[in-house]
């Protein structure tokens, strides 16, 4: 293995000694710690934590900050994930110690704040979606869907229906749909799409019957797509008795232009994470409040935040409440992010974001499809997938076009999903982004698409000018190495030399793949 | 709109790109009946005015910022070194997506390996995943993951676990038809060990035990690894991690899997969120782990390069047949703990640990002191303790909030047999004149 100075870890530029904070040392008890605690209940062997000083660890995490793509440095066409700019207001006020310093089981009167920012992002909520009540407990979109179908449980078991247990998914739909079902016992159906990307209307009949639990549905869909069907839809899903979920992954179409409360579902869940702007940090926190109509009300988690007067409290005696999803009331830091993002915009500034990001999607489709042809060639929403599978035949999967758009500085869009497309790309501007970088990004694609007839290998192999080139991801998973001492372990075996600099020597690890 | 970059001239020009007249024929797929309904959110506000605004409205609330908290109980007040929000500020890590293209995300890809890696070191574990939501969901899907690997259907859980934890539990158990039931606590705060004898049956599939507990009482949990395996069940151990540096972790107890709540590594206590829930496991576990796993490789010049690996065990590969519909977590509060680690080091992991140990006694033994007010001067503990009052809690709130003393969690309403009694926790964020300042406080209520 090859290991550039800028890609050691931390532990492997540790020496012993040095240490990056100082604590205070007085002690009071004038007692030594060995004595305070019994000696069974002692830790035997130290943590062997790295050991750095200040400035080599802010060293060593700016520079690997550096190897990443981010929404501040980069264009994310990111089919269903709504990479659009996090504004620094919404970062400001969550790092107010105002806000950052309260403690969750502080007395309701001393925390009137934040449960006041609770109570009002709800309102704004609910307005949103025309849905009756939400719980912002929920720490994720996927928990979200998690309560959700909670709920549904709970609703058909509270009604004597408990027999109800097939979830009807879309083909079409994300992941986490069919895993959340499925983490419930439930038995996932597919329902399969129509040649318009559509929810087939006869296969949702041939579906539906006296088991029906629920059916989950993306609208617009995955495909980008709003359901023209949707009334149909939800009336034929209530008409067996079943519920309507809305997964809240592609909400950024909808503001202010049609409510899932309208449309008849009973359930949807919000990604803050997309729609409202709190940033993706790598990975999360997100947060995914849920909204109900009034009849799953009694379910909702505990607790939900009620206004007396001017007085704001948590309410906890909910009888028929699915119980607590998470240790206290969410992810508060993300809910006050949100509540700032929509007291900027407002409702007239709402509704431009999905005007814009429905422009900008429609502007890139239409410019791309001479290039690649799009899935469905009818005006989108937020989001439009195009597939690459002419591609294939000169050996160029929608993956390698994805990697290639990484050295013209782009973020790669969704690859390989919907899995109803081949080869499918699926892109999604936002509206934070401008005419000039979308003109900029429909070049680089009629570029690379010049580069796939002329020169394959520089796309198959691409990206090129990254600070790796294609890692083996199936080395990863047969012979995984998820700690440094996985690493300290397979090195020694190896004869190596314990993570020194080693740029000369051949890749080893590569003999077990 | 400040963040939306087109004008109207761009919007034009797109349009007739688009092929359309007006934006409108774009909606030509939305049924009319859901168009026109125009939203009304709370008005627009200026970022001068909304500032002003937010400021306002975080007067009316109690923080470190104008009180000396005295709370704990599964979210606590630490130092936080100025380097870590500066680096999480770095926009580069908080506005990056998950790192699904690992040629354009090595920084958190490296970043969540070595997290990993401080997790596994510091529970003394085999592996780590990248987070969870908190540390109640972590247990919950340990719970879970512990009922699949035995194929059994009932999770013990001692009832001095934090009781928010237990009832999220609760609700994942519920949810997919698995039983809890409880083992109880002793009158020094440590579990109760008959109990836990009879009802360590071979329906049991894992036993929950949380140590320092919510009490504050570190238990002695010497042989119960063995007996739970012994049963076939596998041992799920609750840590703070803070408390790591001193305290004898989960990998030396033979647990099995290690949850807890990382807030305490770097991140403030947010009136409850975001947190981290951290989750380590044995070797024989590392392919049934919810969550994102970061993995160490090669790319195809050699050179070292990270991954998220086991993705087979992922919802969006796996749908239906996942292990967990988990995919966003808590990178950045991981980064946030993974710095705040990498800070300390070795050394300072223990040091912070012997700090608390040393507020919490000494506060322990001055309020013992106090007329009217009793405490268990033997139970171990790490930087909490249960206070008992010979007068309502509330009595106490009400003269010492007003002073901006918040005295600490009231136990009546997690146990109601614990009357008068409340939870005080201590850190390294107290100096001895607030510690005085709170016991004179304290026995003026007399």
């Amino acid at each position: 293995m090859l290991i550039d100075p800028e890609s050691k870890l931390s532990f492997e530029k540790s020496r012993p000694g040095r240490h990056g904070a100082k604590l205070p040392k007085s002690h009071f008890t004038k007692k030594s710690a060995s004595s305070l605690i019994p000696e069974p209940l002692r830790r035997r062997r130290p943590a062997e934590l790295p050991e750095l000083t200040e400035p080599e660890v802010v060293r060593h995490f700016v520079n690997l900050s550096k190897k990443n793509f981010s929404i501040d440095t980069h264009f994310y066409p990111l089919g269903s994930c709504s990479m659009k700019y996090n504004p620094k207001v919404n970062e400001w006020a969550a790092a107010e110690p105002s806000f950052a310093g309260v403690h969750p089981l502080q007395p309701e009167e001393t925390a009137q704040g934040w449960l006041r920012i609770c109570y009002e992002l709800e309102q704004d909520l609910k307005e949103i979606t025309g849905m009756d009540r939400f719980t912002l407990q929920p720490a994720a979109g996927a928990q979200g869907e998690l309560c959700g179908m909670m709920m549904v449980r709970a609703y058909h078991a509270s009604r004597g229906e408990p027999n109800r247990r097939k979830v009807l998914v879309p083909d079409s739909s994300h992941g986490t749909n069919p895993a959340t079902a499925a983490f419930l016992g439930y038995e996932v159906v597919e329902v399969k799409s129509n040649t318009r990307g559509r929810v087939d209307l006869g296969s949702l009949r041939r579906s539906l019957g006296s088991q029906t639990a629920c059916l989950m549905l993306t609208n617009p869909n995955t495909l980008g797509l709003f359901e023209e069907d949707i009334l149909q839809i939800t009336e034929m899903v209530h008409k067996a008795g079943g519920l309507l979920y809305y997964d809240g992954a592609n909400f950024n179409a909808l503001l202010g232009i049609a409510r899932p409360g309208d449309m008849g579902f009973d359930i949807v869940h919000l990604n803050l994470h997309k729609t409202f702007t709190t940033p993706h940090g790598g990975g999360g926190p997100g947060a995914g409040p849920v909204g109900v109509k009034e009849r799953l009300v009694p379910f909702l988690p505990i607790p939900l935040v009620e206004k007396c007067g001017d007085r704001f409290s948590f309410d906890l005696n909910r009888p028929q409440t699915i119980g607590r999803l998470k240790s206290f009331h969410g992810q508060a830091g993300m809910l006050l992010r949100a509540y700032v993002y929509i007291r900027t915009l407002g409702s007239a500034g709402l509704k431009q974001v999905s005007e814009d990001a429905i422009l900008n999607a429609n502007y890139l489709k239409e410019r791309l499809k001479d290039i690649l042809p799009v899935a469905v060639d009818e005006p989108c929403m937020h989001e439009f997938v195009l597939s690459a599978k002419a591609a294939k035949e000169k050996g160029i999967h929608a993956l390698d076009i994805g990697k290639r758009l990484l050295d013209y500085g782009f973020h790669a869009p969704t690859v390989h999903f919907p899995l109803v497309v081949p080869e499918a790309l699926m892109i999604e501007p936002t509206e934070t982004e401008s005419k000039e970088t979308l003109d900029r990004f429909i070049e680089a694609l009629t570029q690379i698409a010049r580069e796939i007839d002329e020169n394959p290998d520089l796309v198959r192999n691409a990206p090129h000018s990254l600070p790796i080139r294609r890692p083996d991801e199936v080395l990863a998973a047969r012979h995984p190495i998820l700690t440094y001492r996985d690493w300290l372990r397979e090195s020694t075996q190896q004869g190596g030399t314990k993570g020194e600099f080693e740029s000369k020597e051949e890749p080893r690890l590569s003999f077990r793949s | 709109m400040h963040y939306h970059p087109l004008t109207e001239e761009d919007r034009r020009e797109m349009l007739e790109a688009i092929g359309v007249r007006s934006f409108k024929d774009l909606l030509a797929g939305i049924p009319t009946k859901l168009r026109g309904r125009e939203i009304s959110v709370a008005e627009s506000a200026s970022e001068l005015e909304l500032r002003r605004e937010i400021t306002r409205i975080g007067q009316t609330n109690l923080s470190t910022q104008n009180a000396l908290s005295f709370l704990g109980g599964g979210s606590y007040d630490h130092f936080i070194p100025t380097s870590v929000p500066q680096i999480l500020s770095r926009n580069e890590f908080y506005t990056a997506y998950t790192p699904y293209q690992p040629e354009a995300s090595q920084g958190t890809l490296q970043a969540m390996f070595e997290y990993q890696s401080l997790i596994a070191e510091l529970t003394g574990m085999a592996v780590s995943n990248a987070s969870h939501y908190d540390g109640a969901t972590s247990l919950a899907e340990a719970g879970l993951l512990a009922l699949r690997h035995t194929g059994r259907r009932k999770v013990l859980v001692a009832r001095s676990v934090h009781p928010h934890y237990r009832e999220v539990l609760r609700t994942y158990l519920e949810a997919a038809d698995f039983a809890l039931e409880e083992i109880g606590f002793d009158a020094d705060g440590q579990f109760g060990r008959d109990e836990f004898q009879d009802i360590l049956t071979e329906e049991v599939g894992a036993v929950v035990f949380q140590t320092p507990n919510f009490l504050g009482v570190v238990e002695d949990l010497q042989g119960v690894a063995d007996q739970v395996h012994a049963k076939g069940a596998l041992s799920i151990l609750i840590t703070n991690p803070i408390s790591l540096g001193v305290l004898r972790p989960p990998g030396e107890w033979g647990a099995d899997l290690a949850v807890g709540e990382g807030q305490v590594l770097g991140i403030p206590t947010n009136f409850g969120g975001p947190y981290l829930g951290y989750f380590a496991a044995t070797g024989e576990l590392m392919r049934k782990i919810p969550g994102r796993l970061a993995g160490m490789t090669i790319d195809r010049e050699g050179k070292r390069a990270f991954v998220l690996t086991l993705q087979a065990r992922e919802q969006h590969i796996r749908r239906e047949r996942a292990s967990s519909n988990i995919c966003t977590n808590e990178g950045l509060c991981a980064l946030a703990a993974c710095l705040y680690l990498t800070l300390l080091g070795k050394e300072g992991i223990r040091e912070v640990g012997e700090i608390n140990l040393d507020r919490a006694h000494y506060l322990r033994d001055e309020i013992g002191r106090l007329k009217g007010f009793q405490v268990d001067p033997r139970a171990p503990i790490f930087n909490e303790f249960v206070v008992r009052a010979d007068r309502p809690f509330a009595e106490i709130c009400s003269r010492l909030i007003p002073r901006g003393i918040l005295p600490g969690i009231d136990l009546v309403s997690f146990y109601p047999e614990m009357k008068g009694a409340f939870l005080v926790c201590a850190t390294e964020t107290k100096t001895k004149e607030d510690l005085d300042r709170f016991v004179k406080e304290l026995s003026s209520t007399g």
